[in-house]
């Protein structure tokens, strides 16, 4: 009986791992179309780098040269850098 | 001029060749004339599935390499008069496809057939990308199970950049989502993605699902597309897949774990099946 029990409540506390499987893939597969590029609802990070330094510099009014954009990544997040070296004020 | 459509998938062992054979053989029984065509080369497979193993005897590369006829190499179905297999050769080189060989064999085909079928290899190499370049259409084979959700993607972002018409500028070949090996009681315990969740990451048009089934092993056990068991859930997956293909408007069966009770009508078909809309996003 014992052991029926233990197999009951096992069973109950597994792990939804249907759920573990949607969320990864969808951190992949977006990460993965970034990289490509190839897909249009996918964007692609060279034409998003671009428009985000095109953005920058014109809000700020700084040299497009001055604006710095990279994706980094490691096993759990991502993060999107951006750099303004931002002119001396005279 | 015919139609070409690729069954691909980046993964091996998904189901593609089953898919091709039914497919195929579904619009050869709905009347188009059809070839099927195995890019598998050294891993020749359809022949087996087909039922037509011990009727090759030229293929594919001998035809390119102008060692035979391509009518000498199609091979004609045991039943039905429409439906042709091109089998794959069994050599080892594989460099023996070349896109100008493919081009000109398609060519040849395309004023005989409605629809040509491409049953891909698995991977993203030489003989999965020629399957795919001059494709019109696509069905996505994928199982709902990580890798190969995943490797589906790949095989889309490839369909949008290495194919004839993406060179061309032309939209990609038409791509249509194909879920098999699909168990609706896994997905029920949390166990497998559900096909809304495929749906949703890979965000395709969903053509058909097909369930896990012992009739896809009875089906390639004897040599016979799983399409032609009308009594069984796949063959009979199958058939509305191949009928939303040509354009009809057919629910999908299959999707959900069948209750007690029913279990005659499991074992006779799935006639009276619970049937199900999936809105498209
Ligand atoms: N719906 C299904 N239910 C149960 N078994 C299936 C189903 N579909 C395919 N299979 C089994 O999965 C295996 C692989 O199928 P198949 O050969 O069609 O895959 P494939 O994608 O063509 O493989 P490859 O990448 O090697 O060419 C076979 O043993 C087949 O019987
Ligand atoms: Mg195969």
């Amino acid at each position: 009986m014992s052991t029926l029990l233990a197999f009951i409540k096992k069973r109950l506390n597994r792990p939804n791992t249907a759920q573990m499987a949607k969320e990864r893939l969808q951190i992949i597969v977006a990460h993965e179309r970034l990289n490509r590029g190839d897909r249009k609802d996918g964007g692609n990070l060279q034409e998003l780098q671009q428009k985000l330094i095109d953005m920058v510099a014109e809000f700020l009014g700084v040299d497009k040269a001055q604006v710095n954009v990279e994706l980094q990544r490691d096993k759990n997040r991502s993060v999107l850098e951006l750099n303004v070296t931002m002119p001396d004020r005279v | 001029m015919a139609k070409i459509v690729v069954v691909t998938s980046g993964k091996g062992g998904v189901g593609k060749t089953t898919t091709s054979a039914a497919f195929g053989t579904g619009l050869a029984q709905r009347g188009q004339k059809t070839v099927i065509i195995d890019f598998d080369v050294g891993l020749r497979n359809l022949d087996l599935i087909m039922g037509c193993e011990r009727r090759v005897v030229y293929d594919f590369v001998n035809v390119i390499n102008g060692e035979a006829r391509l009518s000498q190499a199609l091979i004609k179905d045991k039943q039905l008069d429409n439906l042709f297999i091109l089998p794959a050769s069994q050599t080892r080189d594989k460099d023996a496809l070349t896109p100008e060989g493919v081009k000109k064999i398609l060519d040849e085909l395309q004023n005989e057939f409605d629809y040509i079928i491409c049953d891909s290899p698995a991977g993203i190499e030489r003989g999965a990308h020629l399957a795919m370049y001059y494709a019109d259409s696509a069905l996505i084979v994928t199982n709902p199970e990580v890798s190969s959700v995943r490797d589906s993607d790949r095989i889309l972002g490839l369909l949008s950049s290495k194919t004839k018409r993406a060179e061309e500028g032309l939209p990609p070949p038409k791509e249509h989502l194909v879920i098999t090996r699909y168990s609706p009681r896994r997905v029920e315990n949390g166990e497998m993605i559900s096909v809304e969740t495929v749906q949703e990451i890979l965000g395709i048009p969903l053509l058909g699902v097909i369930p896990e089934s012992l009739a896809v092993l009875r089906a390639s056990n004897s040599g016979v597309p799983v399409i032609m068991d009308n009594q069984s859930d796949a063959g009979l997956a199958y058939s509305d897949l191949v009928d939303r293909f040509l354009g009809q408007t057919v629910p999908h069966r299959f999707l959900d774990v069948v209750k007690k009770g029913s279990f005659l009508r499991r074992l006779f078909g799935g006639g009276k099946t619970t049937t199900r809309e999936i809105t498209l996003t």
